[in-house]
C-alpha cells in the first residue's frame, strides 16, 4: 500500500513542504512559545486595544494582554483536543469498522444502517447537549476524589471525548470497505484454515494492512475535529474562560467587527493562525489519500 | 417509491422516539432546574411553578406525559419565555431558519456542481488546480470567520449590504454566502473526483466513439451518473446547514432558532431546547427519505432491488 517512498514523494511538492512547515512551526510555537512571554504580557495590564507594533506583533487585546500570547495558549488546547479528539475517533472507528466488516452480512447491514442514520442527525447538536448536561456532573466528581487537575481540565477532557464520538463515521466506513476488500483474499483465507482466532486473524493480519489508510484519514479528522471544537467554543458553548481556544478567540475578535472601531487584529491573527494550520492539515492529508489510492 | 416509504416509517418512527429520550433525559441529568436564581424561590411558589410546566412529579411519569404532549403536536410550554409555548416560538423563528439554509443549500448545490464539473473537465489545468485550490481553502476557514470578513469588506468598508439584521431580501445574500461557502467546496470536490470517474467509463467512450460533441457526452450523459454521490451527500448536507445556521445567525444577528437554541441550553431552558431538537431531526428524517426516494429515480439500477 503505502510504500517507504511515497512520503518522500509527497514531500517533494514545495507546497507540501510549506504545509509541513507551517505545522511544525505552529505546533513548536505552541509548545513551547507561551513560556517564553514574561508575566506583564500574560495578564491583563493598562495597554488596551494597542494595535500590531514591535513590542506586541499581534497587538493587545480588551484586557491589555498580548494577542500572540493567547493565540499560541489557544493553539495548544485547539491542536490538544484536535489531536485527542481524533485519535479517540480513530479507535471507535476502527473498531467499528474492523466488527462490521469482518462479520459481514446482517450484522454490518444493521452496524452500516445506523451509521447512515447517525450521518443525517445533527451531532454537533447532541454533543451541545451532552458536554452541559455533563461537566457539572464531571467536575464533582473530580471534585469529591480530589483529583484537581480533572477539575480545571474537565471540559476538555469531555470536548475530546464528545468529538471523537462524533468523527468516527467517516473512519467507520472506510475501514469496513477496506476489510470487506481484504477477508477475501488468500492469506486471510489461510489464516483462518490454520485454526487462527477471529481476533487474531482482524489485530494480526487486518489491521497492519488497513493502518496506512488508517494514517491517512487520521490527518483528516484532526482538522475536522479542530473546527468542531472551535463551533462550540465560538458558540460560548465549549472551552470557558480564562482557558482559550482558537474558537473563543475568534468568537471575541468577531465580536470586535462594529461599525464604531474595528479592531481587526483580533479577529486576522486567530483566523489566519488557525486557517493556516487546517488547510495545512488538509493539504497534506489530501495528498497522501491520492497517493494510497489513486483512483480517487 | 412509495413502497420504500412504507418500508423506511417504522425505523423512521423509531429513530425519532429515540431522538425525543435521549433529549429529554439529557436536559434532565443537567445540574440545577430551570428556576434556579440567586434568591431562593419559596418552596410552595417553586411546587406551583414545577406543576404549572409539568415538572413535578416523578422521572418516568414525565417523561410518558412528555410523549403524550408530543403525539398531540404540543411542544409545552417555555420555562424561559413566559407564557409563550414552544410552538408559538418555533413558527416564529423557524421559517427565518429555513429561508436562510434553504438559499444556502441551493447556493451550496449549484455552485458546488458547478466547480467540480469545470474542474473535472480541465483536468490538471491551472484551471482545475486554482478551482481546487479554492475549494481546499473554504474547507479549511471556519464560517465564522468567513462571517465577519465578509461583513467588514461588503458592509462596513465597501458599504454595499447590510451588516446584519433581518427583513430584506438585502440583508439574506451575506449570510446564506458564508452558510454555503464550506459545503460548496465539500459538493465540488465530491463532483470532480465521481465526474473524473465517470469519464473513464466505457458507456462514456462510446458516446464519445459515436461522434458526440464533447459538451454533450458531459453534461447529458456523464453528469447524470456523476451527480449521484452528490445526491447522497445532501441529506448530511442538510443536517450540517442546520447546525452551521447556529454560528450564522449568531454572526448576522438573524432572529431565527439557532440563537433560541443555543440560549436554551444555557437557560436550562428543556422544553424549548427539546422543540428545537426534535423539530430539526423529524425534518431530517423526512428529508433523508426523500433524498432516498429521489436517488431510486436518478439511478434505474438501483431501482431494481428497491
Amino acid at each position: 500500500m503505502l510504500e517507504p517512498g511515497a512520503a518522500a514523494r509527497i514531500l517533494r511538492r514545495p507546497a507540501a513542504k510549506v504545509c509541513l512547515g507551517i505545522l511544525i512551526a505552529v505546533a513548536a510555537a505552541a509548545a513551547v512559545g507561551p513560556e517564553l512571554f514574561p508575566e506583564s504580557y500574560r495578564e491583563p495590564g493598562p495597554r488596551q486595544y494597542a494595535s500590531p507594533s514591535w513590542q506586541h506583533p499581534f497587538g493587545t487585546d480588551l484586557n491589555g494582554r498580548d494577542v500572540l500570547y493567547r493565540v499560541l495558549l489557544g493553539a495548544r488546547i485547539s491542536l490538544v483536543v484536535g489531536l485527542a479528539g481524533a485519535a479517540v475517533s480513530l479507535f471507535l472507528g476502527t473498531t467499528y469498522g474492523l466488527v462490521a466488516g469482518y462479520a459481514g452480512g446482517k450484522v454490518d447491514n444493521a452496524m452500516m444502517r445506523l451509521v447512515d442514520i447517525m450521518y443525517s442527525v445533527p451531532r454537533l447538536i447532541f454533543i451541545l447537549i451532552f458536554i452541559n448536561a455533563f461537566d457539572g456532573h464531571v467536575r464533582e466528581f473530580a471534585a469529591r476524589l480530589d483529583w484537581q487537575w480533572l477539575v480545571s481540565y474537565s471540559r476538555i477532557v469531555i470536548l475530546i471525548i464528545t468529538l471523537g464520538l462524533i468523527e468516527w463515521l467517516t473512519m467507520a466506513r472506510i475501514v469496513r470497505g477496506q476489510v470487506l476488500a481484504l477477508k477475501e483474499r488468500s492469506f486471510i483465507h489461510a489464516a483462518r484454515v490454520l485454526g487462527q482466532s477471529h481476533l487474531k486473524i482482524i489485530t494480526r493480519h487486518l489491521l497492519p494492512n488497513i493502518l496506512p489508510l488508517i494514517i491517512v484519514y487520521l490527518t483528516l479528522t484532526v482538522p475536522a475535529v479542530i473546527l468542531d471544537e472551535s463551533f462550540l467554543s465560538f458558540l460560548g458553548l465549549g472551552i470557558q474562560p480564562p482557558q482559550a481556544s482558537w474558537g473563543s478567540l475568534l468568537a471575541e475578535g468577531a465580536q470586535s467587527i462594529n461599525p464604531l472601531k474595528i479592531y481587526w487584529w483580533l479577529l486576522f491573527f486567530p483566523a489566519a493562525t488557525m486557517s493556516a494550520t487546517l488547510l495545512a492539515l488538509n493539504y497534506l492529508g489530501d495528498r497522501l489519500r491520492d497517493t494510497l489510492d489513486p483512483r480517487r | 417509491m412509495l413502497k420504500l416509504i412504507l418500508r423506511r416509517l417504522p425505523a423512521l418512527f423509531f429513530v425519532l422516539f429515540c431522538v425525543i429520550t435521549l433529549t429529554f433525559f439529557l436536559v434532565r441529568l443537567a445540574p440545577g432546574g430551570p428556576f434556579d436564581r440567586e434568591r431562593k424561590i419559596p418552596p410552595a411558589i417553586e411546587a406551583q411553578l414545577l406543576a404549572k410546566y409539568k415538572l413535578d412529579g416523578p422521572l418516568w411519569s414525565q417523561f410518558t406525559g412528555y410523549l403524550a404532549d408530543l403525539a398531540r403536536g404540543d411542544l409545552r410550554l417555555s420555562t424561559k419565555y413566559r407564557n409563550r409555548s414552544v410552538n408559538e416560538i418555533l413558527a416564529q423563528t423557524l421559517p427565518v431558519t429555513f429561508a436562510l439554509g434553504g438559499l444556502a443549500f441551493l447556493l451550496a448545490t449549484s455552485s458546488g456542481v458547478w466547480l467540480g464539473t469545470f474542474a473535472a473537465v480541465r483536468r490538471n489545468t491551472a484551471s482545475d488546480r486554482l478551482a481546487m485550490a479554492g475549494a481546499l481553502l473554504g474547507l479549511s476557514i471556519p464560517m465564522f470567520v468567513v462571517g465577519p470578513i465578509l461583513v467588514l469588506v461588503f458592509g462596513l468598508w465597501l458599504k454595499w449590504l447590510p451588516v446584519g439584521g433581518w427583513g430584506s431580501p438585502a440583508q439574506l445574500i451575506l449570510p446564506a454566502i458564508t452558510l454555503a461557502i464550506p459545503f460548496a467546496a465539500v459538493i465540488a470536490r465530491l463532483m470532480r473526483t465521481s465526474l473524473l470517474e465517470v469519464l473513464n467509463q466505457d458507456f462514456v467512450r462510446t458516446a464519445k466513439a459515436k461522434g458526440l460533441a464533447d459538451r454533450t457526452v458531459v453534461y447529458k450523459h456523464a453528469l447524470r451518473v456523476a451527480i449521484l454521490p452528490v445526491v447522497t451527500y445532501l441529506g448530511p448536507l442538510a443536517a450540517h446547514l442546520l447546525t452551521g445556521s447556529i454560528v450564522v445567525e449568531t454572526v448576522f444577528n438573524i432572529p431565527g432558532a439557532g440563537g433560541f437554541f443555543v440560549n436554551s441550553i444555557l437557560n436550562r431552558d428543556g422544553f424549548l431546547l427539546g422543540g428545537v431538537v426534535i423539530v430539526y431531526c423529524a425534518l431530517l428524517i423526512v428529508f433523508n427519505l426523500l433524498v432516498d426516494a429521489s436517488y431510486a429515480l436518478l439511478d434505474r439500477r438501483i431501482r431494481v432491488d428497491a
